[in-house]
């Protein structure tokens, strides 16, 4: 259970940190959408169109870690598995 | 001689035509219109836009410095990439959306009126409205006048397009919004970029 925690707590720190700089590295909030430029041909003019899109940020780097931490902190005080009783047999 | 007054009254009527002025509705159907925002702050960087852009500009190709026109900005089509930060601005601390539903901009005078072909480049000094707050700023602005372009941006009408170009600054401190407060995430000066075309139809 104390190994399987940890376990838990490092898978979720490490895939939170490949998440995030898999998908652009945003030192800034997460953000659910985000905007794509579109000129129109006529008159030059750049137009803004919002797309929905999921863009971690250091927020749910914070998220992650804190989560990752109290699996950790939780594993601490989880008692190590007893070893099996030995039966000790006479001659 | 006859003939060639005839001539001379038909150009003139014609220059009198085409040198009339033109009502320019600014609502998009394509949906390109946009003001962009920017706040730089020291923390934080903060970039939105909004496209809810309305409003009519009459515009006299053959006296560009008598340019009259209201343009308004919906307040509750600002937009931002964080849904939070959104709510945020929209609310009563900030823009007071449902209170103050439009930021606009009515223009009085022209000044540094210059020419060159279709484009004219301008300092337009008027009244920007934002929050319930009114002030006079000057704004430099280029208007671009597309002669007979409407149908190829909108199919089936004809006409012609002006396109509005213009960059500024101002203070949200001069508008009520939160004044002298969280400068370090949310910056004082506002960049707004506005990038708009105007239909005229015939």
């Amino acid at each position: 259970m104390k190994k399987t925690l940890r376990l838990i707590a490092a898978i979720l720190l490490g895939g939170s940190i490949i998440f995030w700089a898999a998908a652009g590295a945003n030192r800034g909030w997460t953000k659910t959408r985000v905007p794509i430029k579109i000129v129109d041909a006529v008159t030059g003019l750049e137009g803004i169109q919002w797309q929905d899109k999921f863009v971690p940020g250091v927020d749910f780097l914070g998220v992650a870690l804190l989560g990752a931490g109290v699996l950790a902190g939780i594993s601490i005080f989880v008692p190590r598995k007893s070893e099996p009783p030995t039966i000790e047999t006479e001659p | 001689m006859k003939k060639q007054l005839a001539i001379l009254a038909l150009i003139s009527v014609t220059g009198i035509i085409f040198a009339a002025p033109q009502t320019f509705d600014f609502k998009d159907p394509k949906g390109i219109n946009n003001a962009g925002f920017k706040l730089d702050a020291p923390l934080e960087a903060i970039n939105g836009s909004a496209s809810g852009v309305s409003g009519t500009v009459t515009f006299d190709p053959g006296n560009p410095g008598a340019t009259q026109g209201k343009i308004i900005v919906a307040t509750g089509s600002l937009m931002l990439p964080n849904p939070m930060q959104r709510q945020h601005m929209l609310g009563d601390k900030w823009l007071d959306a449902t209170k103050f539903p439009e930021i606009s901009f009515e223009s009085k005078t022209f000044k540094n009126v210059q020419t060159a072909g279709d484009t004219t480049t301008a300092d337009v000094t008027g009244t920007f409205t934002l929050k319930g707050v009114s002030k006079e700023i000057t704004v430099p602005v280029k208007l671009t006048c597309l002669k007979d372009k409407l149908g190829d941006r909108v199919p089936n009408q004809k006409g012609d397009l002006l396109v509005i170009r213009a960059s500024f600054t101002i203070k949200r401190g001069d508008f009520n919004i939160m004044p002298g407060q969280f400068e370090d995430k949310v910056s004082d000066a506002i960049e707004i970029t506005l990038s708009i075309a105007g239909a005229s139809p015939k």
